[in-house]
């Protein structure tokens, strides 16, 4: 009798990789992937809008003038060039920012497992939004801290909870939060809360890790401040060209107070030595350009009329008693269902039916978000994503249909058969 | 042999089918034949058949299509040989409500169970019915869809009140779900082999988690599992008599793996059977075939040499 042995290392794994398990969630996304299936999952921007041409030219240019840089390694806290760029883009958005107090990293998502790295201690508390970007959660979870989970509204996040929580002697290393067009939820933090959350943060001494992937993709409405623009010293912030450019190239960065900067950049090193200095250079040409401001604006006009493409859809076929946000920018709307309705046990269905998105309980630190779903509008074009929200539209009414012969019938007798036609 | 080993497939197992067919592949080449993955997502089969000439089809396709017959009368069709069960067998054994009926039938113990199509529950007021089902059956229940596979859709009721929630998730996998007895006990898997069938060591699971679900599968070091069972020599006699009974009575042939329940009295019944066993690095038929001596390739060969020999003919 002998115990088998699946994987001869399961007993030398760090106790972080217990937090990495297969999931029935990722098997059926494989599913998913199949040509006929109209995927409201992936928050992939649309990069086919690039003009072609353009890109090659950018590529070109790299190679041809700064070759040897491109090709070599590079500094750990990121190309010079690159970073006066990303301050320039930033100050776009209301940021001030010093190049010098800039880290470049292989995208956003680095940044986030760096700023982690650098902060928590297995058990430490961190704050997040619930729900919360599924990404940050993953980035986060490998550093085993307690999540203390801040529920959101239409205004963003609850600060007046996350007040409550610290009253009760939270204590959270840091904040995070995607204050504009939220990942997933869709909405953006009011004027006021974002005042609010700064004031309460600066008081409390917690530091802010302010997420913005999504901040220059707005259909409408006023912008508003960066809570970095708000408070400089006590906001980290984390930005990307993935959704101005391109997320094949992986250039994030995080701008940060200077004594953090120091141990991001020491991580950073730690992690990887530097980012690509080639997708760098890439990155930088792109801003050093004249057309990607033009491209930016064509993107915006895309994804915008997705969005409606997507809330008209809803509206025609979704059930009257499921509500969803209506996002003003980003990628995402945000679906509540009714409480008996579980997005997760939909999604077989939802696959049959050729259709896809993202159950809600995957953006949640602990338990929430059965009844939820993440619908993404960035990807398919206007037809697709109508006929999406068709066939989920009438999945749910099936459901609905399934839930009330069993739930309802237990209370009521069976009606009388109806009458032959 | 020339083997065009089928795997991956549009079933939400696709992942799952991908890395068993991988490993096929790499156990047939190993052995020196000439072995290609052919995923029926990417090309047809038919076209595949035609290029590849192939002596025999290893069919690693999990879930519906692979399992279910559909695949297997394509290859009819196409007149290539194929492993493991004809077309009928696999309807009967890919609908956990058929092949529950049959194998009652036929005498092998399976526990009471209950099946609910989702079109009766709509049209029939079923509410009432549930309250009977959870009576008739008894508690704890398993609730699961008729079709499809790795747990998928599965739930565990322990009080009544959580039925028809069991009830809904299942219908999304499948259009009926069957509603069972949950037997408290050992966890077990008989692989069989062959022609005429033989029983390979009885594969014990035990989930860390408790429930042996699509993440205790597939992530390693989720779940112990004891190969040979921890089981008194007549039990395990008793489990491999059973396996076989079933894997008769669904008329199944070449390999198939039982999925069975041995309570506390040592009585063994069977849970389900499936046509194309996983063969990942945490799949059971692989643990059972190496505790028996045989090698992945010497499995993998055998398998093949059966569906060959067969189309060879007597």
């Amino acid at each position: 009798m002998a115990e088998f042995a699946v994987d001869p290392y399961v007993t030398r794994y760090a106790r972080r990789a217990r937090t990495m398990a297969a999931s029935e969630v990722r098997a059926l996304f494989a599913v998913a992937s199949r040509p006929e299936v109209v995927s409201l999952a992936g928050g992939m921007p649309y990069v086919q809008a690039l003009p072609e041409e353009n890109v090659l030219e950018v590529v070109r240019a790299v190679l041809e003038r700064r070759g040897a840089t491109a090709l070599q390694y590079g500094a750990g806290a990121g190309h010079p060039g690159l970073k006066e760029r990303l301050c320039a883009l930033m100050a776009e958005e209301g940021v001030e920012a010093d190049p010098e107090l800039v880290v470049v990293t292989h995208g956003a998502q680095q940044a986030l497992d760096l700023v982690a790295k650098v902060f928590l201690d297995p058990g430490d508390e961190l704050a997040v939004e619930a729900p919360c970007y599924v990404g940050a959660l993953a980035a986060f979870r490998t550093y085993e801290p307690r999540f203390v989970e801040v529920p959101l509204d239409e205004e963003g996040m609850r600060v007046d909870l996350l007040e409550e929580a610290l009253l009760r002697g939270a204590r959270p290393k840091f904040v995070y939060t995607v204050p504009t067009f939220h990942n997933p939820a869709g909405v953006t933090m009011s004027l006021e809360r974002r005042e609010r959350l700064v004031a309460l943060c600066r008081e409390a001494g917690v530091p802010i890790v302010e997420d913005n992937p999504y901040g220059m993709l707005r259909f409408e409405g006023q912008p508003l401040p960066c809570l970095r623009s708000l408070d400089p010293d006590n906001v980290i912030y984390v930005g990307t060209l993935s959704k101005v450019f391109s997320p094949g190239v992986r250039v994030g960065w995080v701008l940060a107070p200077p004594g953090v900067v120091g141990k991001l950049v020491l991580a950073k090193e730690a992690a990887d030595l530097c980012t690509s200095p080639f997708m760098q250079l890439v990155g930088e040409e792109y801003l050093a350009g004249d057309w990607w401001r033009e491209h930016l604006r064509s993107l915006v006009g895309i994804y915008r009329a997705r969005r409606n493409a997507m809330l008209s859809a809803l509206d025609r076929h979704f059930p009257s008693d499921a509500r969803w946000t209506r996002p003003q920018g980003g990628f995402y709307v945000w679906v509540t269902l009714p409480e008996h309705l579980d997005a997760g046990a939909l999604l077989a269905a939802a696959v049959d039916r050729r259709v896809a998105y993202v159950p809600g309980t995957a953006f949640y630190a602990g338990r929430g978000g059965a009844n939820q779903m993440r619908l993404s509008f960035c990807y398919p074009p206007e037809r697709d994503i109508v006929l999406g929200v068709e066939r989920l539209g009438e999945l749910l009414a099936e459901r609905e249909a399934l839930f009330r012969s069993i739930a309802g019938g237990r209370s009521s007798p069976p009606g009388p058969a109806p009458a032959p036609p | 042999m020339r083997v065009a080993v089928l795997a991956g497939g549009w079933s939400p197992e696709r992942e799952v089918s991908l890395r068993s067919g991988h490993r096929v592949q790499l156990a047939l080449s190993g052995a020196g034949h000439e072995a290609v993955l052919v995923d029926p997502a990417t090309v047809p089969i038919p076209r595949a058949v035609q290029e590849l000439r192939p002596e025999v089809c290893y069919i690693a396709l999990h879930g519906k299509e692979g399992e279910d017959g559909t695949v297997q009368s394509l290859l009819e069709v196409l007149g290539v040989p194929y492993t493991g069960s004809d077309p009928l067998a696999c309807q009967l054994a890919f609908d956990k409500s058929l092949a529950k009926e049959v194998l009652a039938r036929a005498g092998v113990p399976t526990p009471p169970w209950v099946t609910l199509q989702a079109a009766a529950l709509r049209d029939l007021g079923a509410g009432a019915v549930l309250d009977l089902v959870a009576e008739r059956v008894g508690l704890p229940a398993v609730v699961k869809p008729t079709r499809g596979g790795s747990a998928m859709g599965l739930s565990f009721v322990e009080a009544s009140r959580d039925l028809p929630g069991a009830v809904m998730k299942g219908l999304a996998f499948a259009d009926a779900v069957v509603v069972e007895r949950k037997v408290e006990g050992t966890e077990l898997a008989v692989s069989t082999v062959g022609d005429p069938p033989e029983a390979l060591p009885a594969v014990e699971v035990v989930p860390k988690g408790g429930v042996f679900d699509y993440e205790a599968r597939y992530t390693p070091g989720a779940t112990d599992y004891y190969v040979p069972a921890r089981l008194p020599p007549e039990v395990a006699a008793a489990c491999a008599e059973v396996s076989l009974r079933a894997f008769a009575a669904l008329g199944l042939r070449d390999v198939a793996r039982v999925d069975l329940m041995v309570d506390g009295q040592g009585r063994p019944s069977v849970i389900e059977v499936n046509v194309s066993p996983g063969m990942t690095e945490t799949s059971l038929l692989p643990m059972a075939a190496g505790a028996a001596g045989l090698t992945l390739s010497e499995l993998c060969e055998r398998v093949a040499g059966l569906a060959l020999a067969r189309a060879a003919g007597p």
